[in-house]
């Protein structure tokens, strides 16, 4: 049995409990505690140590998907999930620019763990104050190369399609790299 | 009667058939010319064990078998400081990052690792604490003295060959200048690839036993190897002034999939995902 995990990062509250909730084949194994900052109670819980969502491909094959908590303070499991990870997705709450800069520093520091292929999506697309795509790959200051996904994370067909496009660029980088030998 | 003495007149190898046969639960302290060592036993069977003042930690253990890497074990040490092992050994299995019986053969691992080095003690007082036990906050094992006591006898005879083909830990290896003779042809064990990595006129080989934290046997026993395929030589080192031990340029590589094996698992991934 072999099993492989991608991990969903991004500030916090951004949705990665909800991304994965969305298409694990499990109830997700959440570590959620009640918030006790003020400065960080917009809602009532947060991941402390991980989400954990899984899919079954077949008999030899398990996907798992790991959410990172959203809180700096937990950022010393943040290496730990990732090592051995195919790729991972970064997430960003669409309707909150002030944790953009936030959004920015995760992806820089989970590029620096692995060499992985990634994309970001632009959670909460739904949402009237959500902001627009191109202003948010601006914002954020994204290569234009870079997948930059819309995404509803409580809409399964949404969560699909990021994590197709993630396992798209896995396998074009993987095709890029035969090549160049 | 207090189970005390001295390791002239008794030996680990007889300390050990003892503690066995009575099925006894309690602490073993020896005092060796430079360290204290504290093995306890639940049972007549290994429970856990500390040396000197060795961090035996999870933390620290798990680094040792290469289980985290260094920076990990730096974070995890800072930022979860005030964890148990119990609590912290919980959390790293629900994070799926190790498994349970990794756990416990890591800490397995080192806990023999420290009985076997006891073999090799001629000197040092010894005491048995029957009220003694492991704090309760630790993870503790249970191992059998049975093959520890054989594999340590064996020991003790290799450690005595060994010690005559290698008698000094302060001599330099260099690669021997053989042509055509490739090291990446050989068929190394990770643990040899990481003594190779450190090979250099300038690191004695008491210097790379501290750097790939081996034990003075495990350090001679595939210097051995290496010397016995004709791989290296040993040399005297450069001069009095010894440098710190210089850091592998390259680490080796473990082999990875085949680029065919690695794509038909992502196409495997994307039609599932599809089907959801
Ligand atoms: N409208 C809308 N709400 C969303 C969406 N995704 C998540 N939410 C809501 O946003 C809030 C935060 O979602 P979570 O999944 O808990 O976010 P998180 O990133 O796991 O948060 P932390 O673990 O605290 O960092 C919840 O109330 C979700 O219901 C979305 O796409 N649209
Ligand atoms: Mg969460």
């Amino acid at each position: 049995m072999q099993t492989v995990k991608m991990v969903v990062t991004g500030p916090f509250n951004a949705g990665k409990t909800e991304f994965i909730r969305s298409v694990s084949e499990i109830d997700v194994v959440s570590t959620e505690r009640k918030i006790s900052s003020d400065t960080e109670r917009i809602k009532e819980t947060t991941t402390v140590a991980m989400d954990f969502g899984r899919i079954t491909v077949d008999d030899d094959l398990v996907l798992y998907l790991f959410g990172t908590p959203g809180q700096r303070r937990f950022d010393f499991m943040w290496e730990i999930l990732s090592e051995g990870m195919l790729g991972f997705v970064v997430m960003v709450d669409s309707t909150r620019p002030e944790t953009f800069r936030e959004a920015r520093t995760i992806l820089e520091t989970f590029r620096a763990y692995a060499p992985t292929p990634y994309v970001v999506t632009a959670n909460k697309q739904d949402r009237e104050d959500a902001w627009e795509l191109e202003d948010m790959r601006i914002a954020l200051r994204l290569d234009p190369k870079l997948k930059l996904l819309p995404c509803v994370a409580t809409n399964k067909e949404s969560v699909k399609n990021v994590l197709l496009e993630l396992l798209y660029s896995i396998l074009a980088e993987m095709e890029l790299k035969e090549k160049g030998k | 009667m207090a189970l005390k003495g001295n390791l002239r007149d008794f030996t680990i190898t007889q300390l050990l058939n003892l503690i066995n046969l009575a099925r006894k639960t309690g602490t073993l302290i020896v005092e060796g010319p430079n360290e204290r060592v504290l093995v306890s036993f639940r049972d007549g069977k290994l429970a856990y064990a500390q040396a000197g003042q060795e961090d035996n930690g999870l933390v620290a253990v798990l680094y040792r078998a290469r289980r985290l890497s260094a920076n990990q074990s730096k974070a995890l040490k800072e930022r979860a400081g005030n964890m148990s092992d119990k609590e912290l050994g919980l959390l790293l299995v629900n994070a799926n990052y190790i498994t349970q019986q990794d756990i416990i053969n890591s800490l397995q691992m080192y806990f023999v690792g420290i009985v076997n080095r006891l073999f090799t003690w001629v000197e040092g007082m010894f005491r048995f604490e029957n009220e003694l036990l492991p704090p309760d906050d630790k993870i503790t094992v249970r191992v059998g003295l049975e093959n520890i006591i054989i594999e340590g006898s064996r020991r003790l005879r290799e450690w005595e060959q060994l010690q005559d083909e290698i008698p000094n830990l302060d001599m330099s290896l260099k690669f021997a200048e053989r042509p055509g003779a490739n090291i990446r042809n050989f068929n190394l064990s990770v643990e040899e690839w990481r003594v190779v990595s450190y090979i250099n006129p300038k690191n004695t080989i008491r210097q790379i036993a501290r750097a790939t934290k081996m034990s003075d046997l495990e350090i001679r026993r595939i210097i051995y190897g290496l010397l016995q395929a004709g791989l290296v030589e040993i040399i005297r080192p450069e001069g009095p002034a010894r440098p710190p031990v210089q850091q592998p340029s390259a680490r080796p590589t473990v082999p990875q999939p085949s680029p065919e094996e690695q794509k038909s698992l992502i196409n495997r991934l994307i039609m599932r995902i599809r089907s959801i």
